[in-house]
């Protein structure tokens, strides 16, 4: 099976060990993967903000990067569902609707076409998770992260209230309405702490920058670290 | 025709939602009266095996009566008349609160009362009524309350969601007339037996009732209101005349199509597995009930809403409001925060439809896109879809106005079409951030960032980029 890595532009120039995390996973279950160099954005805060315009090279870019292999893997349930769920409607094609298909979030691709639920990771630490909005209601994701995350030797999973809640990121929802999203914010912090876990983990490293920037404010010591990361872990 | 009336935000959304969210207590009561009803109807709908069918054939019901409502509308007003009732149809809320004020004018009455409707809030035809010298009574708890107080529903089905009991208490105590202040207490009972003292006296006495409706059934010329309280029955089955103003999306084309209806509609409003009454009309029926009916079907900018193949699914709704009590932004902010008597994520994608371009542009934005309104919705509207599409709609006809946001949308869609501007670019963009390590400190974090990236520091702290990307990493492990 040829997999390529999509990394997305924000875990390429912000949280490059994420997808490095990824490629980690993947090796030490026996599997190549690639990472086409012609990838760049899959265009999801132009189409989510109004611009399909603006969106339409980008979708174009990625259908052309990635048309030639076998599954696609990002480390971003919000990047997908765009690939997955918006694509299809921006640019129906016959060529993209095959892409979209082999396009997959992590745990999709190791729960459901690799089978696996114990990737012999390490991590001796206590963890929340918390599902971000498009992985829990657009790709329905359900508990594969958390499968994922309870097979780690030492991990201990603390559940989290009112999990299913949006942090108030939304894109460019937190510039255009900062206040209630920082109010969203606020009560999605405060149940982190509640959880007492030392790591916040999620499959999406922009909300993850939006909970892990509130923390940060209020000087929380729980840490943000995106799920494949601690997989990669031993 | 675009729609008028209360339809329309005053104030920009963010500007407005800055206002609510000062008030803490609003903010404690919707907090807690959202969680109630929310997980209420989660427990009501776990219950009902074929859930998604329900939904699924509520939405091909809808999506029938959209396909096909010029004819359906012939036929139940060629069925209503035939009933005995009269048929008057109003372009938009002027009209609309027109027909019925002349109505009520040639009766003599100077009072009438009304049943809780959407329809007569969106076309404002309480002060309408007022101009002509009538006083329009509410007579559904919640509604009674909000008029007293002199303020406007925050909410579609529990339009005082926004006071506590204390708070009604207060308002009750100042402006009920006849009300015993000294002894009311803010019991639950007490505020419901001073509303029922309050409100009997006009039941018995009153000559012209008004009501919305929930369904009106094509083949038939039926017309349904679903409640609570019984205060629609009394206002459906008292007065002489009766005078229902109904929004044209409101047909289903037979009585059978009121089996997927009543279920779903109970379960994802109240909560409840069916609502305590269910009132049901047909023309006049001679001796027994009003012997006077008419009904005033609304446009009100549902036309041009039909016209969109992607905005119109928003005509599906049923007004539910459980897409108001599971938003996340409308559980801080309230109903009054999107201006229009349509609140939360409905109103933000039927607001900006009914009343056309130009307004209520904000109203797309007021969201996250988290998805649990499309999740909650009993008639499958893809709320998300149809807000990113409204963007679009307000992009495309801003095109030609300069604009910050699109001059940095366009730059940033040219420079990541290309794999060789975008690598250059996050080369940029590592090495701009170098100077900030400085000010990131020992948590690698900003507390403070130029316009428009301060309103993310307001209250969260911004990361800085590593030393390396990934493609440059990646590029230099597998150079060999």
């Amino acid at each position: 099976m040829r997999i390529a890595l999509f990394v997305t532009c924000v875990n390429d120039l912000m949280f490059p060990d994420t997808g490095k995390a990824v490629v980690t996973v993947l090796e030490r279950l026996g599997h190549q993967v690639e990472f086409p160099l012609d990838q760049t954005c899959c265009g999801q805060m132009h189409a989510n903000s109004g611009y399909r315009a603006e969106t339409l090279p980008l979708v174009d870019n990625f259908v052309r990067t990635f048309s030639a292999y076998d599954a696609i893997v990002a480390p971003s349930a919000s990047c997908v569902a765009m690939v997955r769920e918006s694509y299809p409607r921006l640019a129906p094609s016959p060529a993209l609707a095959s892409v979209a298909s082999r396009t997959f979030e992590l745990s999709e691709l190791l729960v459901d076409q690799l089978g696996v639920i114990d990737v012999g990771a390490r991590f001796p630490h206590r963890v929340t998770y918390h599902p971000t909005c498009h992985g829990l209601r657009m790709l329905r994701l359900g508990d594969r992260p958390r499968q994922l995350l309870s097979a780690v030797e030492g991990l201990t999973l603390s559940p989290l209230s009112g999990a299913e809640e949006c942090c108030g990121f939304g894109g460019t929802f937190a510039l255009k309405n900062p206040g209630v999203s920082g109010a969203m914010l606020a009560d999605k912090c405060a149940a982190v702490c509640d959880t007492g876990a030392e790591y916040l983990a999620a499959a999406d490293n922009s909300c993850l920058t939006h909970i892990g920037g509130g923390l940060s404010r209020s000087s929380a010591p729980v840490t943000p670290i995106h799920y494949a990361q601690i997989l990669a872990s031993r | 025709m675009t729609g008028t009336g209360n339809i329309v935000t005053p104030l920009p959304f963010p500007t407005a939602a800055r206002r609510e969210l000062g008030d803490q207590q609003l903010r404690h009561n919707l907090r807690k009266a959202t969680h109630t009803i929310r997980d209420k109807r989660l427990r009501m709908v776990g219950e009902v095996p074929d859930w998604e069918q329900l939904r699924v054939a509520g939405a091909a019901i809808k999506d029938d009566v959209l396909a096909r409502l010029p004819s359906l509308l012939e036929q139940f007003e060629a069925a209503a008349t035939a009933a005995g009732a009269t048929v008057h149809w109003a372009r938009d809320a002027a009209e609309a609160c027109a027909v019925v004020a002349d109505l009520v004018v040639a009766t003599g009455t100077a009072e009438v009362v009304k049943v809780k409707s959407m329809a007569t809030q969106e076309i404002g035809l309480n002060e309408a009524l007022q101009a002509v010298g009538v006083h329009a009574v509410e007579t559904d708890l919640a509604e009674l309350i909000v008029q007293l107080a002199d303020d406007t529903p925050s909410h579609i089905l529990v339009p005082a969601i926004h006071y506590n009991r204390t708070q009604i208490r207060d308002i009750f105590a100042s402006r009920m007339p006849g009300v015993d202040t000294a002894a009311l207490t803010d019991d639950p009972p007490a505020l419901a037996e001073a509303a029922r003292r309050h409100l009997r006296s006009r039941f018995l006495s009153t000559k012209v009732g008004i009501s919305g409706a929930n369904f009106a059934i094509a083949s038939t010329g039926t017309l349904a209101v679903v409640e609570s309280e019984g205060n629609g029955r009394m206002c459906l089955t008292l007065p002489e005349t009766l005078i229902s103003v109904v929004g044209i999306e409101k047909l289903l084309p037979s009585f059978a199509d009121l089996e997927v209806f009543l279920q779903l509609l109970p379960r994802s409003s109240t909560g409840e597995r069916m609502n305590p009454y269910t009132s049901l009309w047909t023309g006049v029926t001679p001796g027994d009930g009003p012997q006077t009916v008419h009904i005033v079907l609304v446009d009100n900018g549902r036309t041009d809403t039909l016209a969109d193949p992607v905005g119109r699914q928003a005509l599906r709704c049923i007004r539910c409001s459980a897409c108001l009590n599971v938003c996340p932004v409308y559980e801080r902010v309230g109903g009054h925060a999107y201006g229009s008597v349509y609140p939360g994520p409905i109103g933000a994608i039927l607001s900006p439809q009914l009343s056309g371009e130009g307004a209520n542009r904000t109203l797309p934005y007021a969201s996250t896109l988290c998805g649990a309104c499309f999740d909650a919705c009993p008639v499958r509207i893809d709320i998300p879809q149809v807000l990113v599409h409204l963007r679009q709609s307000g992009v495309d006809a801003a095109r030609g106005r300069p604009s910050a946001e699109r001059t940095a949308m366009r730059t940033m869609s040219y420079v990541m079409r290309d794999r060789r501007r975008y690598s250059a670019a996050l080369r940029a963009a590592r090495r701009g951030a170098a100077p900030l390590r400085m000010a990131a400190g020992r948590r690698g974090t900003l507390r403070r960032l130029p316009w428009p990236l301060s309103a993310w520091t307001s209250v969260r702290d911004a990361p800085l980029p590593p030393r390396q990307t990934f493609r440059e990493w990646w590029t230099r492990e597998h150079s060999s």
